[in-house]
């Protein structure tokens, strides 16, 4: 069996927003999430915008406090570890951000954005150790000769340089676990494909667990070994990567895959199975947070939340219809009007 | 379905000229939209695609040029018509949603308000009773509660907004409506729903679609036809059936293959295209795409493949391909 690196229990998020003098009310951001990330694993966590996957991966690298719940790395809850492990437990845990253009500090060349982690963590004793670090740092993320970009600054860096520079600062330190939100969604095609394919072969090199936090699905599936499909703060679905995306159950995950543009489908109508809308995270619906959007929702929706239940081996689920086996009919009714309609 | 031209882009070739250098947007590009079409324009960031747009509606920025070319738009050239036509032909003929719909709306003012103020502009002879139901029409016609004419930006969600913007873009009865990243920075399932919902208006009002994008996927669900553009030139273009599953240009291919798909049982292969594109200051001679290109030749370090027509209706601009 292999070690679990990132244990999640229970863990919830709300953030205080103020609508008025004494009126407070709390975003439920994350909303009682439990999961555990095995070493090596790359684990995706997919969902629309406002999901709460963000704040998710935030919660697992200790950037905001939870309300409720635990995070454990490696057996040890990071909100009680002693003052002075702190350090230790940070250079084994970084982040990717999305945005290359916003993540590197403009006033900085990209040595110093690299050295700066090693010397807040007293690594380095000379400059001309640092420097070897870095430089050999910078051929591996490929930006090579080191001594042609060491100089330079953020502007004159390309998107796709740029998030090689973050990769590396994030990388310097040698982390075991990296936290990488949307890494290459603001970057083209072609140069995201480099950066995932970077990702890749450090991973393979250093034995780098990942936690990869993204919108798109055909992504998640092509380079995780599992992925949880969030809403409102909840996990929908997880599961092995290809089982929660080709054998969908969650009428939610089977909703965002059908609507999915591919580009040798037949068939260029895209069922629309759910109507789209995320609720007031402010005061999220009772019982199942999908139900004012579900065609399938019951009574039993609207009252009492659905539990994650294994389906198959490692695949679990949280809905009522699957588990009490209701016919999913009600989802596909709508684009078989539609096709009526349009005959 | 009419195969009438109603746009066609000949030699179009437009500059910037910045601080760094002549920046070379657009070279030598040829195409054509028929009447009732949806047509997509898709490449990378900083190729040229958005420059399309805003020459072929006049709104280019001050430090832009066209140097030379001919866009004529229902038998005229729109780079001869006179200022005052040009401003009566964008809307009433051709409108454009925004890349960014976010941000295209006023945040001070109500939608309605802002919706009927176009309408007021470019049709002269209406009051604004008439154009408030002229606006409550487009919005129901784009699905959005006529109420929410009374609410400003801010009460809308990124979906509503862009179908808000369709509506203002439908507002003088165009016969082209260019879409330019119209679905980018939405879900899955609203972005479904705008291009369902662009489909339906297409069909409606018999209107011709240009629709400009990085993401082929969406393109593919949308088009009739796809033209692939790299460092301010085509590289290929055919109907959308033909360049999805037969695609003949390096570059086409390799965008292809490295898309991740939700479907079949592939893994992760790794990268395909290295490098990244070129600066349209100094861009390479040659095939532009030739320092990345996995098959070039001595020939295309010197000469300019041209988009020839490889078979009926699937044009290509490459040498390999072309030989």
């Amino acid at each position: 069996m292999e070690d679990t690196i990132v244990e999640v229990r229970n863990l919830k998020v709300w953030f205080p927003m103020k609508t008025g003098l004494f009126s407070k009310f709390y975003v439920h951001a994350v909303d009682g999430v439990s999961f555990a990330i095995q070493e090596g694993e790359i684990f995706s966590v997919v969902g629309e915008s406002g999901s709460g996957k963000t704040t998710l991966g935030k919660a697992i690298l200790g950037l905001v406090k939870p309300i409720k719940g635990q995070i454990y790395y490696r057996k040890q809850d990071i909100w009680s570890i002693p003052r002075n492990r702190v350090k230790i437990l940070r250079r084994n845990m970084q982040m990717i951000f999305q945005d290359p253009f916003g993540s590197l500090n403009p006033k900085m060349n990209v040595f110093d954005t690299i050295v700066e982690p090693l010397r807040v963590h007293k690594l380095v004793s000379s400059q001309a150790e640092a420097q070897e670090r870095v430089y050999q740092m910078l051929e591996q993320v490929g930006l090579s000769p080191p001594k042609d970009y060491a100089e330079k600054y953020p502007h004159e860096l390309s998107g796709g340089q740029r998030q090689r520079v973050a990769i590396a600062a994030a990388l310097i330190l040698n982390p075991e676990f990296i936290v990488a939100d949307e890494p290459t969604s603001m970057l083209d095609v072609s140069i995201g494909s480099q950066i995932l394919n970077l990702m890749m072969d450090l991973k393979d090199k250093y034995n780098i667990t990942y936690l990869f936090i993204t919108h798109d699905l055909s992504l998640a599936r092509m380079i995780s070994n599992r992925i949880a499909v969030m809403y409102c703060g909840k996990i929908m679905e997880i599961g092995p990567a290809s089982e929660v995306i080709l054998n969908a159950q969650s009428p939610y995950t089977i909703a965002l895959t059908a609507a999915v543009p591919r580009i040798n489908s037949e068939n260029r109508e895209l069922p629309i199975l759910l109507k789209s809308g995320l609720p007031n995270m402010a005061s999220p619906p009772p019982g199942c947070r999908l139900h004012p959007r579900c065609p399938l929702a019951r009574d039993v929706c609207r009252q009492k939340e659905p539990e994650l239940i294994e389906v198959r081996k490692g695949h679990y689920v949280a809905c009522h219809a699957v588990t009490e086996g209701w016919s999913f009919e009600p989802l596909y009714t709508q684009i078989k009007h539609r096709h009526r309609k349009s005959r | 379905m009419s195969f009438m031209t109603l746009l066609k882009v000949s030699n179009l070739k437009v500059v910037y000229y910045t601080r760094k250098g002549i920046v070379k947007a657009v070279n030598d590009l040829n195409f054509e939209i028929k009447s009732s079409e949806v047509f997509g324009l898709a490449g990378e960031s900083g190729c040229g695609k958005s420059t399309v747009a805003l020459s072929i509606l006049r709104i280019l920025p001050p430090n832009a040029r066209v140097l030379d070319g001919s866009i004529f738009f229902q038998g005229r050239n729109l780079l001869d018509v006179p200022e005052d036509e040009m401003r009566h032909i964008r809307w009433n003929k051709i409108s454009l949603v925004f890349q960014g719909a976010m941000n295209a709306f006023n945040p001070v003012q109500t939608v309605g308000n802002q919706i009927i103020e176009a309408i007021m502009l470019h049709k002269k002879d209406i009051d604004k009773r008439e154009a408030w139901h002229i606006a409550e029409n487009l919005f129901t016609k784009v699905k959005l509660d006529p109420s929410f004419l009374r609410r400003y930006p801010h009460e809308f969600s990124g979906g509503m907004k862009q179908r808000a913007m369709i509506a203002m873009a439908l507002a003088c009865n165009p016969n082209l409506i260019i879409a330019d990243e119209p679905t980018t920075g939405l879900d899955v399932i609203v972005q479904a729903e705008i291009l369902r919902l662009l489909k339906d208006l297409k069909n409606e009002y018999d209107l011709s679609i240009l629709i400009i994008s990085h993401d082929i996927p969406m393109l593919a669900t949308l088009c009739d036809r796809l033209a692939i553009m790299y460092a301010g030139e085509l590289v290929e273009y055919a109907d959308v059936r033909t360049l999805c599953t037969k695609p003949l240009h390096p570059y086409t291919r390799g965008l292809l293959r490295t898309l991740p798909t939700l479907d079949g049982d592939w893994q992760f292969t790794g990268e395909i295209l290295k490098g990244e594109p070129p600066s349209l200051i100094d861009p390479p001679p040659g095939c532009t795409f030739h320092p990345r290109c996995p098959i070039s030749k001595e020939l295309c370090k010197r000469k300019k493949p041209l988009l020839t027509e490889i078979e009926p209706e699937h044009y290509v601009a490459c040498h390999s391909v072309i030989e």
